[in-house]
């Protein structure tokens, strides 16, 4: 399948000698991972379609070493963090958009004291800038009516105060935006935090992601809106274990901008 | 009139305060057992949340209903409380209701003190029954087993008691207050809107009898201030004093950011620098004590994670909202906080028992009271951290026990190793070529 993305290298940018206007960080998950990697597209294409300058670390790019750090390696955090300091720092980086809250929250506010300080957002933050400077426009109708939930990740919400940015898109798209009972500072983690999403579950009655899949469902949503590629796989293996994969969907923001304008 | 019960009070106090502070001065000692960290940058920011969760109790109606009944207990106590100092000089100096001659001012105090009171033993009860009868979750949890519940009823009945004396004193009082033509020093101060309603028990009884009994009410009621103000520092009712140094050295940083190990850094950029000597010996510092990779036993926490400990009032809102806790895993941010505090406290009293030097005593808080499962269980989503209403954060214990798991016992569970050995290797959390990075762009 082939599309006509266009994603620039800071090193080709550099060859230019051109500073994009963002570098994107695209992350493990947003690169490897077949569910995440859809993600990465979406997003890519709204940020072709709005003539944003933006360029990737490609193959440059590892890890920031946040699962690291929260299993408790602060060694192998570290030489991450510094060899990709090494990496942004040449390039002159300065404004940084993830389309994942760890490694958002990571690169924000673990790296300065490290000698990396950029701007870092979010992703929902990014397209909801796009959308206040009106260089995106989305026309609602695909999701008029839809009942859409949005599930705060940990790394986004409570670490780092963004509750807002993915709430005003899904109402930009005359979506019902549905609460859960567990919502904004108060939303249930998905199960994948600190380092979770790397290890199985200690003993317990309950996966946590089934847990946090049952309060989604109690809101009768038509799609489940995730900020985060692992929070995404949680909620997708927590609807497939409630087998109700035919009627609700789990969706990042990013896909649901692409796919209003039909991207 | 002879002044022996002035002296006799003196002493009580004096008895009563010096233990008091015998028991502060060890909280220090054992608090200041933990490493260094530096709490005081933005002092504005801090008084602001202090005065906001603390004084202003923000974070307690997060949840209202026991938020609210809480904040008539406090209110109460705090406001009750500038009865003790009339109570105080009264006893010292034999005078009776000193401060009477505020007039009105006098008697909307004494109408308020009395009104709270009643308030207060409304809010009681509620407190009792969630925890007794209704038996609410985070309440009947085994965490709370044994001394912890036993202690939270002590408190709730102290309470009563002394709420109760101070009904009583003011109900007998007033009662020798009507005494046509007066009675003794019994002067007409103060308006008694609760306890004039309990005064006619008193009907009936000699004068001399009502005296006897009120001079009793009072004394009991102060006795049991003191004995009650004892009590706290073996209680997890210390939390009215140290929530207000607890949410002043809070960290102020986001949530999510976990500080940086600065022994750490220094050896990570000396294996990055191109002109380090490999060769070179050590730097030779003989004082220097070999620095450990996080935390096995209370020392070498901070001092800010032991204050937490001790700030700890056990409410278990952190648990409550703990996802691992929620889906029956082994993880209970509340245990840890108490964990923490009860193995603190068995250190100290291992120095008290050796002149002031800790004989190791072959236990630590890893295995002895907290247990890797445990620790291995957090998902790090920060939830207790936002949850408690003094700002502990169990999650900064967890991760400092973490980090002594992995970097100096090697101890992580098997997938986390491999996770690791995979970002060492390629650059990410799974095994996948770093070259392969952009590949997405294509397929």
């Amino acid at each position: 399948m082939s599309e006509n993305l266009i994603v620039p290298t800071m090193a080709e940018m550099l060859a230019q000698g051109k500073q994009p206007e963002v570098l994107f960080w695209v992350g493990c998950a947003g690169s490897f991972d077949d569910r995440a990697k859809k993600i990465t597209k979406a997003f890519v294409r709204i940020l072709n379609r709005s003539n944003v300058s933006f360029a990737v670390l490609g193959t440059e790019e590892s890890c920031t070493g946040d699962p690291a750090k929260r299993a408790g390696n602060e060694f192998l955090f570290q030489m991450q963090a510094m060899m990709n300091i090494e990496v942004l720092n040449g390039y002159e980086a300065k404004k940084i958009v993830t389309a994942c809250p760890h490694c958002f929250n990571t690169l924000k506010n673990e790296y300065p004291e490290l000698g990396g300080q950029y701007e870092v957002i979010h992703h929902t933050e990014f397209l909801k800038s796009l959308l206040d400077d009106g260089r995106l426009t989305i026309e609602g109708g695909q999701f008029k009516g839809k009942r859409i939930t949005f599930h705060d990740p940990c790394y986004l919400g409570r670490a780092n105060n963004v509750y807002e940015a993915p709430r005003d898109l899904i109402t930009k798209l005359d979506a019902a935006l549905v609460e859960m009972k567990r919502s904004k500072a108060n939303g249930l983690c998905c199960g994948a935090g600190g380092a979770q999403m790397f290890k199985d579950a200690e003993n317990g009655d309950k996966e946590i992601n089934i847990e946090r899949t049952e309060d989604a469902l109690e809101t009768a949503p038509d799609i489940i809106a995730a900020g985060c590629p692992f929070c995404n796989t949680m909620m997708t293996d927590g609807i497939k274990n409630k087998e109700r994969e035919s009627d609700v969907k789990v969706m990042d923001i990013a896909e649901l901008i692409a796919n209003a304008q039909d991207l | 009139m002879s002044y022996l019960d002035n002296i006799l009070f003196a002493i009580i106090l004096a008895i009563g305060f010096g233990y008091f502070f015998v028991s502060i001065k060890k909280i220090r000692r054992n608090i200041n057992l933990g490493t260094d960290v530096n709490r005081t940058d933005n002092p504005k920011a801090r008084w602001t949340n202090m005065a906001m969760i603390a004084l202003g109790q923000s974070k307690m109606v997060r949840r209202p209903v026991a938020g609210i009944l809480h904040i008539i207990v406090y209110i109460g106590f705090v406001i009750i409380n500038i009865e003790l100092l009339e109570i105080i000089i009264d006893g010292l100096f034999g005078t009776h209701r000193v401060f009477a001659f505020l007039g009105t001012t006098y008697n909307v105090l004494i109408a308020s003190f009395e009104i709270l009171a009643v308030l207060v033993l409304v809010a009681v009860f509620a407190f009792w029954s969630r925890r007794n009868i209704i038996k609410l979750k985070r309440f009947v949890s085994s965490d709370l087993k044994g001394w912890p519940k036993s202690d939270a009823n002590y408190i709730l009945y102290f309470e009563v008691v002394l709420m109760t004396l101070f009904l009583l004193m003011n109900a007998s009082d007033l009662h020798l207050q009507n005494v046509p033509g007066g009675y003794g020093h019994f002067i007409k101060a103060g308006s008694f809107p609760v306890s004039q309603f309990i005064e006619p028990i008193f009907n009936g009884l000699s004068n001399e009898l009502v005296m006897l009994l009120s001079e009793g009410f009072w004394w009991v009621h102060i006795i049991g201030i003191l004995i009650f103000m004892n009590y706290l520092y073996f209680s997890k009712h210390l939390h009215i004093l140290l929530a207000f140094p607890n949410t002043y050295f809070a960290n102020l940083n986001a949530q999510g950011q976990f500080d940086n190990l600065q022994s750490v850094t220094n050896e990570v950029k000396l294996m990055m620098d191109p002109n380090a000597d490999p060769f070179a010996a050590a730097p030779v510092d003989p004082n220097a004590v070999p620095s450990k990779f996080g935390a096995s036993d209370v020392q070498d926490l901070n001092w800010v994670q032991l204050l937490n400990a001790y700030t700890c009032t056990e409410c278990g809102r952190c648990t409550s909202s703990c996802p691992a806790n929620n889906t029956g895993k082994k993880l209970s941010p509340r245990k840890i906080m108490m964990d923490t505090r009860d193995r603190l406290e068995e250190v100290g009293k291992n120095i008290d028992a050796n002149k002031g030097v800790f004989i190791p005593d072959n236990k630590s808080l890893l295995n002895d009271y907290i247990t890797a499962e445990e620790l291995w269980a957090c998902t790090s989503c920060n939830a207790c951290v936002e949850e408690c209403p003094v700002n502990i954060s169990p999650l900064s214990i967890i991760m400092d026990m973490r980090r002594y798991l992995v970097m100096e016992q090697s101890a992580a569970p098997m997938p986390l190793n491999a996770m690791m050995t995979n970002i060492e290797n390629n650059g990410a959390p799974w095994q996948y070529n770093q070259q392969d990075r952009l590949n997405w762009k294509n397929e």
